[in-house]
């Protein structure tokens, strides 16, 4: 009887605990706003250390994200290619002009077809003896080799690769073809390399991610052991495992945060120095193609991954090493 | 404040510290607790703090049944008292003011709270103008009194020192002792283990005495 009013008792001052908690936010912000700061200030009071755990994880993180980026800009200079993924058929010697044009006519109305251009041997041959410089070699030839040539460009929706070569074989089984071919089917097949190293990179995140959080979960676990006696003296004064915890935790995010930042710079600094020489190569190319750097959205990724990765690691370290501690 | 009822603490490997040890300290209470080195002071008090936990018996503290007590809880019930430890546990990268902090740090107070309660114990113990300075550079007597400023700042109910006077010169311990009992003046319960034997002898207050882990006299007032 008296037993069972003192557990009533008991759980009615627990669940008072609970609540004046829950009701007073402000408690909560205040420990979460000074335990933050404080390990900050930890962090800075040993900045150079901090920094070269950080600079590790900043290096980390910023490959990565480097190679993200790269790929971000071959896949954005692949894709402008890829609008004008149209196909050439040559047609066979000695077919003739009416005769190409009839051919014209009739594939315009197939529904794969967006459009197609005609190019007579003789716009060919001066095309050609412009583009080359032997114009003049060319005006010694008795009669023109070169055939005519359909420019076919494929509707929208045919523009896929599985799509675009039923459209080459269709063009292919045409009596009047000799050849069908893709013009960019070394883009499609550099769309597919692309795709690989998408996996590649996705890989090397995996790892360089785990690579950040043993990073971190080693620095707190130093950080435990060196703080050790810290710990000990306010379990005894009553601290609860969430308050011994909480720094070590504050401090995985204050490191995965500073690594992210880091990693950032890393990146555009990179990214800079890259800059000029690729503008120049693309100025060979007749193309004003320039290397774009860390969007907003990937930048904020970026540094809550960052976060993030900072809290897993110090949560680990903390799970194993925090226990341990206790006053005896 | 205190109740054991036969209550028993064997450490793994089989030494019994504590052995069917019964007594009950009212609250408001002071009492001494006395008997050479390994008789099981040490143990008590850490029993009574939950940094060790009974092997039989049952302990209450402040009339809450402790023995079985869940590990979360533990820290709410070491909230309601101050322990002084005679190597006094402080911590050397804070000031002094940062220590004696530290418990209504871990309680959540305010940050103006603080500054007033942490003064206000300071004051009391004749260290405020000390309170910029690191513990390295006090000596041994003032270090053992910022470990009391620490143990007192929450106001608790209930104080535990451990040989608080174990590296002191007489004279300080006398003054240490006469703290203790200011404090007991207010209505906190105090229970200090020590053998100083002498010291004790010239206070008015009851004396537990402890052998190999038996409560072997009980001192009015202590029953």
């Amino acid at each position: 009887m008296n037993r069972s009013r003192k557990n009533r008792r008991q759980s009615q001052h627990r669940w008072q605990d609970r609540l004046r908690l829950v009701l007073s936010p402000g408690i909560f912000l205040r420990r979460h706003t000074q335990v933050a700061f404080d390990s900050l200030g930890r962090l800075y009071q040993n900045w150079l250390p901090t920094l070269m755990t950080a600079a590790v994880i900043a290096i980390a993180l910023a490959m990565p994200s480097g190679l993200y980026l790269l790929l971000g800009n071959l896949e954005r200079l692949s894709g402008s290619w890829d609008g004008q993924a149209s196909m050439s058929v040559f047609l066979k010697q000695g077919i003739k002009t009416d005769k190409a044009q009839a051919l014209v006519s009739q594939v315009s109305d197939w529904p794969e077809v967006a459009s197609v251009q005609l190019i007579t041997p003789e716009q060919a041959l001066e095309e050609f003896g412009q583009q080359s410089g032997f114009a003049d070699v060319l005006g010694v030839l008795e009669e023109n080799p070169l055939p005519f040539v359909l420019i076919v460009l494929p509707a929208s929706e045919h523009l896929d690769p599985a799509a675009a070569s039923a459209l080459r074989d269709r063009f292919s089984q045409l009596p009047e073809t000799e050849l069908a071919q893709l013009d960019l089917q070394w883009v499609q097949r550099l769309r597919a390399i692309l795709d690989i190293a998408h996996r590649v990179i996705l890989i090397i995140s995996g790892l360089l991610a785990l690579a950040v959080m043993l990073v971190i979960g080693n620095t707190i676990r130093l950080e435990i052991q060196n703080r050790r006696e810290e710990i000990l003296v306010t379990k005894l004064i009553g601290a609860t495992n969430g308050f011994v915890r909480r720094p070590f935790l504050y401090s995985g995010i204050w490191y995965g945060a500073l690594g992210a930042l880091i990693a950032w710079l890393v990146v555009e600094a990179g990214f800079w120095l890259l800059s000029e020489p690729v503008s120049r190569l693309a100025g060979l190319y007749h193309s004003d193609f320039s290397l774009e750097t860390l969007p907003f959205q990937l930048l904020a990724i970026l540094i809550a991954g960052g976060t993030l990765l900072g809290l897993l690691g110090s949560w680990l370290a903390v799970g194993r090493h925090l226990d341990a501690v206790e006053p005896t | 404040m205190i109740r054991f009822t036969n209550v028993s603490k064997r450490y793994p490997g089989g030494y019994e510290a504590l052995s069917n040890i019964s007594f009950h300290m009212e609250k408001g209470a002071m009492a001494f607790l006395t008997g050479h080195s390994g008789a099981g002071k040490s143990t008590l008090l850490k029993l009574v703090a939950l940094i060790e936990r009974t092997t039989r018996g049952q302990l209450f503290v402040d009339g809450q049944n402790v023995t079985a007590i869940s590990r979360r809880r533990i820290p709410f019930i070491r909230r309601k008292i101050g322990f002084i430890f005679q190597e006094h546990h402080l911590l050397f990268d804070r000031t002094v003011f940062d220590n004696v902090a530290l418990p209504l740090i871990i309680a959540g107070y305010r940050h103006q709270d603080i500054g007033r309660r942490v003064r206000a114990a300071l004051d009391k113990l004749g260290l405020l103008s000390k309170e910029r300075l690191y513990p390295i550079t006090l000596s041994g007597g003032e270090q053992q009194r910022v470990g009391i400023a620490r143990a007192v700042v929450n106001k608790p109910m209930l104080l535990l020192a451990d040989e608080p006077t174990g590296n002191l010169d007489p004279e300080l311990s006398r003054e240490i002792m006469a703290l203790f009992s200011l404090f007991n003046d207010v209505g906190v319960s105090v229970l200090i283990a020590s053998h100083d034997i002498p010291l004790i002898e010239q206070l008015d207050y009851p004396v537990m005495s402890l052998d190999q882990g038996r409560l072997v006299t009980t001192a009015a007032g202590a029953a």
